[in-house]
């Protein structure tokens, strides 16, 4: 590989790195704050890949010995990542990756009062928080509502997940709510749902790691649209 | 063209493998590493460019004490400035090398800093709420297993195993050219070497069934060699592995603090970047010590301090 050609290559995966961060794209593989750093790694690249260009004209102007430095072939696996960022954009993490792995509850920091609101708006994650670590003592008969996508398990029952991202997708985690009371007959698996209703004591266990499940009994369900940021993360 | 043709004529099949649930999974996966690592790779880059091409040689070896024994200690605790991961250790170090530092403490600088750093260690405290002492523990076992490479080295290490891969000097057209041809370079050989751990990283997790993990956990001894192996496997930056380890909360402490110290100190991604950075027959040596003075160190300290 030429110092062209890498120029060229260091050029396009700072493109497509900066078309990423300028866009919504970035949010389906990172959390929100990695923002910033993205668009500098972006305009680095590229500063780079014209720099070298420049410098190697001006290096076989001055000399004509034309020597070609050449990087091991391990660098055209570059290629791979800008193909699947630019050519495929693969989703967010779906329910299929949700229901293999076994649920999660965020590292419980101590409970603090609920927020005015009727119906309240709460995260997924906080309220399986509230529902299993302190057994819904401080969601007691509040009207809530959750904003998730639909999973099934094996036997059919649906639930209502939204992935955990503590760095990266790499490493998010489902957590999910058991949905009872007036739950639509017909869904499909990955539909956004925005779903109203209140603390129930039921729970289960997820067969994959024995985690519990907290359920809501849902009032009220609508399909919502997809939010920009398909994940919940910590901190 | 040749090429080309096959895949336009089998286009349709390969639009249905990359849909299968599994793949996109799979892609998903992969391409969040690269993101993810891609900043703080390139920022590292620029770090390493940066003091191989305008800090003088002679700055660092006035800096670290004159013998190897007390220089050791001394850039294992300097680990603490660099506020990065393991991505921006390995080009640094390299740098340390080649410009003149003791191996042994550029060494011990390599697998102290991705694990001591400030902002590792906060993120440790905020993934462990309840066991502070996890982050004391991190801390000291990191340390140790750092210094202890360093001295290990310092006596059976033999010059002729490290080749630092040769920045060539641009012929004498300035710093400018000097520090641009060292980003470029940096980047496109740990850039190739990412992209490996990566899809090592998404592979396993698309292929091993999450179940397995959850076994492993009864055993003390089983639990602690699972969670080092899965650390190496995983390749998972250590700015964020802390949160990993919280979440495999089935697993004892000891086990854990194992995943936090062997993680940044060795896993497929730095195996990759270390063979690039300072040739294949170091990495080759230096990486299956590492690993079980690691497993040891976290060990010891978990039954001292855990």
């Amino acid at each position: 590989m030429n110092r062209h050609v890498q120029a060229a290559l260091m050029f396009l995966v700072g493109g497509a790195v900066l078309h990423a961060g300028t866009t919504d794209l970035y949010l389906r593989y990172v959390k929100a704050g990695l923002r910033p750093l993205l668009l500098v790694a972006g305009v680095v690249l590229i500063i780079a890949a014209i720099a070298t260009v420049w410098y190697e004209r001006r290096t076989r102007r001055e000399d004509h010995d034309g020597h070609d430095h050449r990087e091991p072939r391990i660098s055209w696996l570059l290629v791979l990542p800008l193909l699947a960022l630019v050519l495929v954009s693969p989703p967010a993490l779906d329910s299929y990756s949700g229901m293999r792995a076994g649920t999660t509850l965020p590292p419980h920091f101590g409970l603090t009062a609920l927020p005015a609101g009727d119906p309240l708006r709460l995260t997924v994650s906080d309220y399986a928080d509230r529902a299993v670590s302190e057994h819904g003592r401080s969601l007691g008969t509040r009207t809530i509502t959750l904003t998730g996508f639909v999973a099934f398990d094996r036997n059919g029952s649906v639930y209502l997940l939204r992935m955990l991202l503590n760095c990266c997708a790499a490493d998010a985690q489902p957590v999910k709510i058991g949905l009872s009371g007036q739950v639509p007959p017909v869904l499909q698996p990955d539909t956004w749902l925005e779903v109203t209703g209140t603390y129930t004591g039921r729970q289960t266990k997820d067969p994959v790691n024995n985690g519990v499940i907290p359920f809501i009994d849902v009032t009220q369900a609508k399909p919502a649209p997809a939010p920009a940021d398909p994940y919940e993360s910590l901190g | 063209m040749l090429v080309l043709l096959p895949v336009f004529a089998l286009q349709g099949p390969i639009r249905r493998a990359l849909a299968a649930p599994a793949m996109q999974n799979w892609m998903t996966v992969f391409v969040a590493v690269v993101v993810q690592a891609l900043p703080f790779l390139v920022l590292g880059v620029l770090l390493s460019a940066l003091l191989a091409v305008f800090v003088p040689p002679s700055f660092f070896a006035r800096a670290l004490p004159r013998k190897p024994a007390l220089a050791v200690p001394a850039a294992g605790l300097a680990g603490v400035v660099l506020p990065g991961c393991e991505c921006a250790s390995v080009p640094v170090a390299g740098a340390l090398v080649r410009r003149g530092v003791t191996p042994a403490a550029a060494l011990a600088f390599l697998l102290s800093a991705p694990a001591i750093n400030p902002l590792v260690l906060t993120a440790t405290a905020v993934a462990f709420p309840h066991d502070p002492r996890m982050v004391l523990a991190r801390f000291v076992a990191s340390l140790l297993v750092a210094c202890a490479m360093g001295w290990l080295w310092q006596r059976l290490g033999r010059p002729e195993w490290l080749r630092p891969s040769a920045h060539r000097s641009s012929g004498g057209h300035g710093k400018g050219a000097a520090f641009w041809g060292a980003v470029r370079h940096d980047v496109m050989h740990a850039g190739g070497f990412l992209v490996v751990g990566a899809m090592a990283a998404a592979t396993l997790k698309a292929v091993v069934p999450p179940a397995w993990l959850y076994t492993a956990a009864g055993n003390p001894a089983v639990s602690v060699l699972t969670l080092a192996v899965l650390a190496v496997l995983l390749s998972i930056c250590s700015e964020a592995d802390a949160f990993v380890a919280a979440s495999l909360s089935q697993f004892s402490l000891t086990a854990r603090l194992a995943f936090l110290v062997v993680g940044p100190m060795i896993d497929l991604k730095l195996f990759g970047m270390q063979a690039a950075t300072f040739g294949r027959g170091f990495a080759l040596r230096f990486a299956p010590v590492t690993f079980v003075l690691a497993v040891l160190g976290a060990v010891l300290t978990g039954a001292v301090l855990l």
